[in-house]
């Protein structure tokens, strides 16, 4: 590492992204020649051992592949198995559903933004660093986090790995007069979420654009979350749908040495799942106090063809759909009368079933095989961050060239910036293996480390 | 100066570690008691070791993982696992009743790339563990008990008795008496205040097992409420596999198991 042209940049272990990662670059005569994300999570094998299991347990089992999105793992699950099995369930557990992922996408949205990102943009290393010259925001963050966990903690009976969803719906549906106390919370979150929009819109943000398709699911009247159409906006604008069954023809996986996650290819190209993805497919569905927000935030207007590339910018469209989650969870209550039956039963039939809904950080695909008695013969869970893993490496590679080429920063620059982007994406590591270390090898010449 | 506090991650999902940064109301009160040294989902200020009090989630998985947790506890004064990975291997421990290897082949198209050790295992078949603290997850309460109490230099108090005394404190109606739901209540250690019967349904042991467990007094119970033989080998044999699995054996039923307990090895 003596001459800073060529180097191998190692971070051994990412801080701020959940689960355990790792990043390398590697410099040759002033080129960035390899850009990784290594996922050295150690790999839990769900896949295999689901085989063998009733139809019925999925649900519970799959939550435990991440406990920052349990209900996404959840929701997968039961849209999976249901389609397998013929069933539809009716309005009323599905806006349940909807209801409980909004507290997930409010808790983990906070999450991200307060405890994960916003330090990158001040330039302190933690949510408790921050705190020592901005409580008043930690403490609104945390506030925001805990309306989320509240939702549910009440309709899942706790925040990470909820016991209350079940094939078909819940076991125990709440009453009106349980969810009420909850309005309160949540209208203090309203604020607390328009207050976010307005801090983080006040951070400065340097100019980088993904450069890749963008994958999200899309509803013809709502903002997708709990189900939809597979919908690709491509680079060059073109837009296109295909069935949620038809996701595996599209996404394709490979195992590539230095990571446990896979990697995925959309259509051979790379692609990007989650907020920005969602914004740009989804964004003119937004209701008017979100899309609001979009403009308050400086995104522009999505029902005129506002899109946001920049990934330094996914901190304000994950605050646009906090927003637009607390928004939706006060409508949902409004409106709530209770089913006469908590969930619909699902008896078993022989088949393949898809499920796909939006995990706070993109889509995360499930299909099952079952026999005729419910026993699931294979299981396949594609998550957000395996899909993510080619282009967040190319963004990467990207911004690590530019500044490079620009003004040259010394190993400790380099590494925060790619730390940075890497953030940025909000990676889930711990459920995309199937998985991260950087190292940044600079090398002159013929021979590299 | 104050004590420092590490969290260190395993093979897990991290639902544990998350229990910590959910405590949102006592999170900034507990910043300013502790110095956080090394917490990487939180900070990315990392400092060096000794830590008075190291919380580890997850299990052991790969070779590389048993030689971090040696120096984990080598860098740790107290050390307190967090959670079914870490004190019973966790889900992935489904593996040690299968054959690794077919599962590598079933998940990855290059099955030669991963590495992996062909069992999980709970940190306490590798270190000595001061203090486990059951569930999955954690209950966030148990965990600001845990660390006040090692702070305070003190035993914490988790009681291990079953679900089903919270059952009875909370008022819910039993769900096996009442609807003939399978429950594992009776053999799983308390701590969730006894949250599933709540929802109507049954214990599905997710915290492990209780103090004193007589599993095979409660399989005919489960036979009874509609498990067949798979069913009630698939019931125990998910979050904390290894853990029920002392208790199958007859004879062993009978002696008391010390849980959510000062294990020292
Ligand atoms: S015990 Fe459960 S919640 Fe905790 S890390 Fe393991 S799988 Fe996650
Ligand atoms: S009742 Fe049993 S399964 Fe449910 S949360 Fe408590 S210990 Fe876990």
């Amino acid at each position: 590492m003596t001459h800073r042209g060529s180097r191998v940049l190692h971070v051994g272990s990412l801080s701020r992204v959940e689960g355990e990662g790792a990043l390398r670059l590697r410099v040759h005569d002033g080129t960035v020649t390899e850009a990784r994300l290594e996922i050295y999570e150690p790999p839990r094998f769900f896949e295999a051992f689901l085989r063998g299991r009733s139809h019925t347990e999925p649900p519970d089992i799959t939550a435990r592949v991440c406990g920052i999105c349990p209900v996404a793992y959840q929701m997968s699950a039961c849209a999976a198995i249901e389609d397998a099995c013929g069933v539809s369930v009716g309005p009323v557990i599905r806006d349940l559903r909807r209801l409980l992922y909004c507290g997930e996408w409010i808790e983990s949205q906070a999450l991200h933004i307060y405890l994960l990102h916003a330090p990158d943009f001040l330039g302190r290393a933690s949510a408790i660093d921050l705190a020592r010259t901005h409580r008043a925001e930690v403490e609104r963050g945390l506030r925001l986090k805990k309306a989320g966990n509240s939702l549910m903690e009440l309709l899942g009976g706790r925040a990470v790995h909820p016991v209350n969803v079940r094939l078909g719906g819940f076991h125990r549906v709440p009453t009106r007069a349980e969810l009420r106390p909850l309005q309160e919370e949540l209208k203090q979150a309203l604020d607390d979420a328009w207050d976010t929009v307005r801090w983080v819109a006040g951070f400065e943000f340097p100019d980088a654009r993904v450069e890749a398709d963008l994958l999200a699911l899309a509803e013809p009247d709502t903002y997708a979350i709990e189900g939809g159409t597979p919908t690709v906006l491509r680079l060059d604008g073109t837009r296109e749908s295909f069935p949620v069954r038809d996701f595996t023809e599209h996404v394709t996986e490979t195992h590539v040495a230095h990571s446990t996650a896979l990697h995925s290819r959309l259509d051979g190209r790379l692609h990007l799942t989650g907020s920005l993805a969602r914004f740009a497919i989804s964004g003119a569905r937004l209701s008017p106090v979100a899309l609001q927000a979009a403009v308050a935030a400086g995104l522009g207007d999505p029902r005129e063809g506002a899109v946001c590339h920049n990934p330094f910018r996914s901190i304000l469209v994950r605050a646009v759909e906090t927003v637009y989650a607390v928004g939706e969870a006060l409508r949902i209550i409004e409106a709530y009368e209770p089913p006469a039956r908590p969930y619909a039963e699902v008896p078993p039939v022989a088949g393949t079933g898809h499920g796909a809904t939006e995990a706070p950080r993109g889509l995360l695909y499930h299909r099952y095989e079952l026999d005729a008695d419910g026993v699931v013969t294979s299981a396949l869970l594609v998550p957000p961050t395996a899909q993510n893993q080619g282009a967040i490496e190319d963004d990467l590679r990207r911004l690590a060239q530019r500044a490079i080429t620009e003004h040259d920063p010394d190993d400790d620059e380099l590494t925060a910036l790619c730390e940075r982007a890497i953030r940025n994406h909000d990676p889930c590591i711990s459920c995309s293996t199937h998985f991260l270390d950087l190292t940044v090898v600079r090398t002159q010449g013929g021979c590299d480390a | 100066m104050a004590p420092t506090l590490a969290v260190f991650k395993l093979a897990s999902c991290d639902g544990c570690q998350l229990t910590l940064l959910d405590c949102e109301d006592e999170l900034l009160a507990l910043a300013g008691e502790v110095d956080i040294s090394h917490f990487l989902e939180a900070s990315s200020a990392v400092a060096p070791g000794p830590y008075d009090l190291s919380l580890v989630e997850g299990s052991v998985t790969t070779a590389a993982d048993a030689e971090r947790i040696r120096a984990i506890r080598a860098a740790s004064r107290h050390l307190v696992t967090i959670g079914a990975c870490a004190t019973a291997g966790g889900i992935q421990a489904l593996r040690n009743y299968a054959d690794v290897d077919e599962y590598r082949r079933v998940v990855y198209a290059h099955p030669e790339y991963v590495s992996t050790l062909a069992t999980s295992t709970p940190v306490s078949a590798h270190v000595d563990v001061d203090f486990e603290l059951r569930g999955c997850p954690i209950d966030r309460r148990q965990l600001i008990e845990v660390i006040t109490a090692f702070l305070a230099g003190r035993k914490p108090d988790v009681p291990d008795h079953s679900v089903c005394f919270e059952c009875k404190r909370r008022g819910t109606v039993c769900v096996t008496v009442a609807h003939g739901t399978p429950c594992l209540g009776p053999v799983t250690h308390a701590g969730c205040g006894a949250l599933c019967p709540a929802y109507q349904r049954g214990c599905f042991g997710c915290f492990g097992p209780s103090g004193s467990v007589n599993l095979p007094a409660l399989i005919p119970l489960l036979r009874r409420d509609g498990l067949d033989d798979d069913a009630v080998e698939r019931f125990l044999h998910t979050f904390n596999a290894p853990a029920f699995d002392e208790f199958t054996e007859p004879g062993k039923s009978d002696e008391s198991h010390e849980t959510g307990k000062e294990v020292r090895k």
